[in-house]
């Protein structure tokens, strides 16, 4: 394993060392210690790599990932994981605002509460928060799921294209054109699968499903031909 | 953008490590307002019947020993002036209105930035490490402070229009955010007696609360107020003599960081700001929800 200290080293530095890693090195193993809050912390990482961060990180970490796993034993600040392609990433604590926006593909998991907008314009990612989500949660989701443990706020799914929302407690009020829909045997499958790969143990059967109900503009066939 | 900090400690007596943490958590902000950098602390009492007074005149050249003199002839001081370059501290055994009617008479190119029993407001254009130098922020003691790094976005890059406003005795706001029914409200708050100094948005916001809070509300009662007649977006970080309160606006565009230990709370718009804090890594940290008033008072 390899340590890296925030307090010695700069975040520029750490990263430029984390895509240097090509496919024959044998590094793949590293720990961040002393983050307090930095930005970028491990963005754009494409080989994979297992990458622990001891504390609490900034902005848009782990964003862009591709293959690694991040693992951040602490809170992670605005936009965790922004534009996720694949691999995963993991909060021991909490996230802030637009955790995983506009993901494509991978995992993203918050052991502990999600603020505002969590998933924003997800385009294929999954994510999977132990505690509650804020407002504006999935909004505008093309794809992908998004799996919440506790609550979810105000607005939920609101302009919503295909992603599937999932919420075992309360929801504060669905957004525009969002609706429940059934909970069908393929869909607890589809969240017990989420659930054991997050490694977060609920009972799948507790979940209600959320998704578009298809009327807004875009859905309307005599809008087909403006495009 | 705009940074904003605050430190707000839980004992009564002032520590002298309040500048020194502020000047560090500011110093975090300057890449999030690089065009002025403002703070107020809350510091020693003045003397019973007295009051402090923060003068900023426009030059570092300005002669204050002669201003002190001129009023020292017409108000009983308390203590002499203390001198921080373009800024002066008086304490003046009078009420405060008297002093802001002389000013006006006779140095109206004097701003009055803030006054009350404790409060002292620095505010200037530069970089954050410069304007703490500038100031002495290090040296100074206190019980709780805020602070702001300005990016401006709605009105110019002056001193005037830096953060924090203060609009009443011992009241003062930062502010990141911008509020869009400023106009209207001022002139509502005039009507009623409240002064601005400027045509800045965050003025007002201090304005409103100096309003409510006259109007016998508590600080908490006033910034729940404040979500129905304030539109905008918005977190404010607030202080007064004895407490200190954040309130985020309905949709928490603005981002805010909240952090708690037995000795202070700690608020910043990024935990970077926190993180430099003495047990910040123990501390519990939370970011505020939205349109929630959070509020510490010292008894």
């Amino acid at each position: 394993m390899i340590e890296v200290d925030l307090a010695q080293s700069s975040v520029r530095a750490l990263n430029q060392r984390l895509h240097r890693i090509g496919p024959g090195d044998d590094q793949r193993h590293w720990r961040v210690v002393n983050p307090n809050g930095a930005h970028a912390i491990a963005v754009g990482l494409t080989a994979p790599l297992h990458v622990e961060i001891r504390g609490h990180v900034g902005y848009y970490c782990a964003g862009m990932n591709a293959a690694a796993t991040v693992v951040v034993d602490g809170h992670a600040g605005t936009g965790l994981a922004e534009n996720i392609m694949s691999g995963s990433v993991r909060v021991h604590g909490n996230a802030a605002q637009s955790a995983a926006a506009s993901g494509r593909g991978g995992l993203v998991v918050i052991n502990g509460d999600a603020s505002a907008r969590c998933g924003i314009s997800m385009k294929g990612v999954a994510i999977v928060v132990g505690g509650s989500v804020g407002h504006m949660s999935a909004f505008m989701g093309q794809s992908g799921a998004l799996v919440v443990c506790g609550d979810a706020g105000h607005d939920l799914g609101d302009s919503l294209y295909e992603a599937d929302i999932f919420v075992a407690g309360k929801v504060a009020s669905l957004g525009a054109d969002c609706e429940e829909k059934e909970m069908t045997a393929a869909d607890i499958d589809h969240v017990a699968t989420l659930l054991g790969r997050a490694q977060i143990a609920a009972d799948a059967r507790r979940f209600r499903r959320y998704g578009s109900a298809r009327r807004l503009y875009n859905f309307h066939i005599d809008h087909a031909a403006e495009y | 953008m705009c940074g904003i900090v605050g430190l707000f400690f839980k004992q009564e007596i002032a520590t002298s490590a309040l500048g020194p943490l502020l000047a560090g958590m500011l110093s975090q902000m300057r890449e999030r307002g690089p065009d002025s950098t403002g703070f107020a602390l809350y510091g020693d009492d003045a003397p019973p019947g007295a009051f402090k007074v923060t003068l900023r005149a426009p030059g570092i050249k300005y002669d204050w020993a002669t201003l002190e003199g001129e009023l020292a002839a017409a108000f009983p001081l308390a203590r002499r002036a203390q001198l921080y370059g373009s800024h002066a501290v008086f304490t003046i055994a009078t009420d405060p209105e008297r002093v802001f009617a002389w000013v006006n008479t006779h140095q109206p190119g004097l701003d009055v930035f803030g006054f009350g029993e404790r409060i002292e407001v620095f505010k200037d254009v530069g970089l954050p490490d410069a304007v703490a130098q500038r100031f002495g922020l290090a040296q100074r003691a206190g019980t709780h402070a805020l602070g702001h790094t300005r990016m401006a976005t709605e009105s110019a890059v002056t001193t005037e229009h830096s953060h924090p406003f203060s609009t009443g005795a011992d009241l003062c706001l930062v502010h990141n955010g911008s509020l869009s029914n400023h106009n209207r409200l001022r002139q509502a708050l005039r009507r009623e007696g409240i002064r601005f100094a400027t045509d800045n948005d965050t003025e007002v916001a201090a304005g409103y609360l100096t309003w409510r809070l006259r109007q016998g509300m508590s600080l908490t009662e006033a910034l729940e107020a404040a979500l129905a007649d304030l539109d905008g977006f918005y977190t404010f970080a607030v202080g007064t003599r004895d407490g200190f309160a954040i309130l985020r606006d309905p949709i928490a565009c603005k981002p805010a960081v909240l952090a708690e230990t037995d000795d202070w709370v700690a608020m910043a718009t990024e935990y970077r700001a926190i993180a430099t804090l003495p047990g910040a890594a123990g501390a519990e940290v939370w970011e505020p929800r939205p349109a929630t008033v959070y509020s510490w008072h010292r008894q």
